[in-house]
């Protein structure tokens, strides 16, 4: 490093509120990634500040910024990022080791996180032996299982099918729906994020260059088809 | 993570890369049986060491003298205490006495006279001596043939080796080897045996000294009658080793039972200077051997026994000296065991450096979905503990085979050269969970390098790697 510095978010004031549903939106290497991120508190700014629920994450130590991760975020990729040697109740399972709950518990919330993601019968499944699809579903019922009030989608529809992704996004809009989770969802698909997000922030080179509330998305009564 | 959650991890993560795994395990355990072979062998060494001197006898003994006895007159330690000639007797009362000493498990009369045995008409003259019941013991008596006294006063003998080969004709030449003992006691058990001997029997100057009062005993004149006797004994075993090993050329190669020997009254060398001594009925010995519980009371009993008027001989401090060797021994094997060990926690180093690489994204995802530092640094410290107890109980299994092929090796040399089988191997419980908890250290220091590296990736980066 030294070399260069990239400034990958550069100058970015953003408020989010509770229970939005905002699609980050810009072409490749705008940044979108980067803010999520930091919104994630898997890195830190160089400077600035982001705060959630008040708390400035940017200056916690990286135990409390585990924590953070761990009780108030959930995360999904477009890769999936499942641990490849685990089943999926195994995966789903693992956040609640580190929160150190119980087995028991663990078993039953876990079993919970995947009916409400359509994924009850492919517990011992591997993740290799599942589709894209279900793969995603498993990564959802993950980030889920903790409660967090924030998700961050990090392009997840990008590894699916248009009709795979579609499935995977109404799970996300049932949750920012009816669970009242905040989602901050990053996509280059504009017509992904008409459809499902209510606002829509576009970011180039590191800066924000527009941010607008979207009319035209389609209410959750009208999705379920 | 919890504990148990954690170790569970471990063993899953374990068990994805089984075969590189397996090897680094089976290297901490060849470590570790390489360790505990080497100290079961220092162990055991010491063990036997002690346990043959234990016993030879030599250790939990203190010879007893009479300071009358002037063979010993100008030896350093015996000029405290009451002047030789105003000393008391080493008499019957004496040797009770000391029996009654706190530690003292027996305390016996050392009874030797040279004398003549007649076997098949040939006579052979050689030093006999009696033997206490408790030396059934000895370690003279494993390897014997035939068997200990029937009683304590039973008519019957044992015989060394060297003079059973001369009772059968068979002289030794040097470099020849010995013949095996079974083959020189076989036409000898049974067998009669005739001794010759002087009983001493005392006059009291005509019968009249009886009557005459006490204060008169130290003018008594007193004299006594040489009576020989011949005495059939049965030959019951023959033995290999020496038990009189301590007693250079006084040492005897009959033996009788001792309480056989006492009841001879037979004339002993030290008679002669009694003679010049008034003497009583009361039988006077010449040595009395008294034997302690354990070799670190012969200080005590020593001590005790001078206060009486004795002198005293002992070794004590050849056991201080030889598990001083031994202390240097078990280290040096130690040392050498521990380097096989230190090799195999760089395999650990190794493996577990590669585990990162293999699963830097797995940890990236793991810290993205709430693990800690903390949590990740267990982990991996976790793997490195399972690899370490694992190698460890399996080495301690290896080691303990090893040691035990080798020992049925040793005795079956052993064996061949005619000596009674040996454990030299000796794998104590304390060694067994020392070499297992020695294991777990080392793997766990050697995870703490992967571990911190591992607990330091950043997340973004680790997510990064395909």
């Amino acid at each position: 490093m030294g070399e260069t510095l990239i400034r990958a978010v550069d100058g970015i004031s953003l408020e989010i509120a509770k229970g939005e549903f905002v699609a980050l939106l810009g072409p490749s290497g705008s940044g979108k990634s980067s803010l999520l991120n930091l919104m994630a508190g898997l890195d830190r700014p160089t400077s600035g500040s982001i705060l959630v629920e008040g708390r400035n994450i940017s200056e916690l130590s990286r135990n409390e910024l585990a924590q953070y991760r761990l009780k108030a975020v959930g995360m999904v990729f477009q890769s999936f990022n499942l641990i490849a040697s685990m089943n999926v109740i195994e995966n789903v399972e693992l956040p609640m080791r580190f929160a150190e709950i119980d087995r028991g518990d663990r078993d039953r919330l876990a079993r919970e996180a995947l009916q409400r993601v359509g994924l009850s019968g492919r517990l011992r499944h591997r993740p290799a032996e599942l589709s894209g699809g279900e793969q995603q579903r498993t990564a959802l019922a993950r980030a889920l299982i903790n409660r967090p009030q924030l998700l961050l989608a990090d392009e997840p529809t990008g590894n699916l099918d248009s009709q795979t992704g579609m499935e995977i996004m109404d799970l996300i809009g049932e949750f920012n729906d009816s669970l009242g989770m905040t989602v901050v969802m990053v996509t280059h698909e504009r017509s992904l994020a008409e459809r499902y997000a209510g606002r829509m922030v576009f970011l180039a080179d590191g800066k924000l260059v527009g941010d607008q509330a979207n009319v035209r998305a389609v209410p959750v009564q009208k999705r379920r088809r | 993570m919890k504990t148990s959650d954690l170790s569970e991890l471990a063993v899953r993560n374990l068990k994805e890369s089984l075969l590189r795994n397996s090897l680094t395990t089976v290297g901490i355990s060849v470590g570790v049986a390489s360790l505990v072979a080497m100290l079961a062998l220092g162990i055991g060494l010491q063990r036997l060491a002690s346990r043959r001197l234990k016993a030879s006898g030599l250790f939990d003994t203190v010879v007893v003298t009479s300071r009358r006895d002037l063979r010993s007159f100008s030896r350093e330690q015996e000029m405290s205490g009451p002047a030789p000639a105003e000393s008391p007797a080493l008499d019957e009362p004496a040797r009770q006495k000391m029996e009654k000493l706190a530690n003292v498990m027996e305390a016996y009369p050392d009874i030797r006279f040279i004398t003549e045995l007649r076997y098949q008409d040939k006579a052979h003259l050689t030093m006999v001596s009696g033997l206490p019941t408790s030396s059934r013991s000895n370690d003279a008596f494993d390897s014997m043939q035939g068997a200990f006294f029937s009683s304590p006063t039973a008519a019957e003998v044992i015989l060394q080796k060297s003079f059973a080969e001369e009772l059968l004709g068979r002289t030794r030449r040097l470099g020849d080897n010995d013949a095996p003992l079974a083959d020189i006691a076989k036409p000898l058990l049974g067998q009669e045996l005739v001794m010759r001997y002087s009983e001493r029997v005392e006059n009291l100057a005509g019968g009249e000294a009886a009557q005459s009062p006490p204060s008169d005993e130290e003018n008594r004149e007193a004299s006594y009658s040489i009576v020989s006797h011949r005495l059939p004994l049965k030959i019951v075993g023959v033995t290999d080793l020496d038990p009189e090993s301590m007693r250079g050329q006084f040492r005897a190669r009959v033996f009788l039972p001792l309480q056989l020997a006492q009841d001879l009254h037979v004339l002993q060398a030290g008679n002669v200077r009694d003679t010049t001594r008034a003497f009583s009925r009361t039988p006077q010995y010449a040595t009395v051997a008294v034997k302690v519980k354990r070799a670190r009371d012969v200080p005590a009993v020593e001590d005790a026994i001078r206060k009486m008027g004795f002198n005293t001989l002992s070794i004590v401090d050849a056991t201080r000296s030889m598990r001083q060797f031994f202390a240097i021994l078990d280290l040096f094997l130690g040392i050498f065991g521990s380097l096989a060990l230190a090799v195999a926690s760089i395999g650990i180093i190794n493996t577990l450096v590669m585990a990162i690489l293999e699963r830097r994204r797995e940890i990236g995802i793991m810290k993205a979905i709430g693990a800690s530092d903390s949590d990740v640094k267990r982990l991996f410290f976790a793997e490195a503990g399972v690899m370490g107890v694992a190698g460890g109980a399996f080495g301690v299994v290896l080691g303990w085979t090893i040691g035990r092929l080798i020992n049925i090796g040793t005795n079956i040399y052993l064996k061949r050269q005619s000596f009674p089988p040996e454990q030299i191997w000796a794998t104590p419980w304390w060694l067994v969970g020392g070499a297992i908890a020695f294991a777990l250290v080392v793997s766990l220091l050697s995870g703490l390098y992967p571990a911190a590296r591992a607990a330091g990736l950043d997340p973004v980066e680790a997510l990064r790697y395909e």
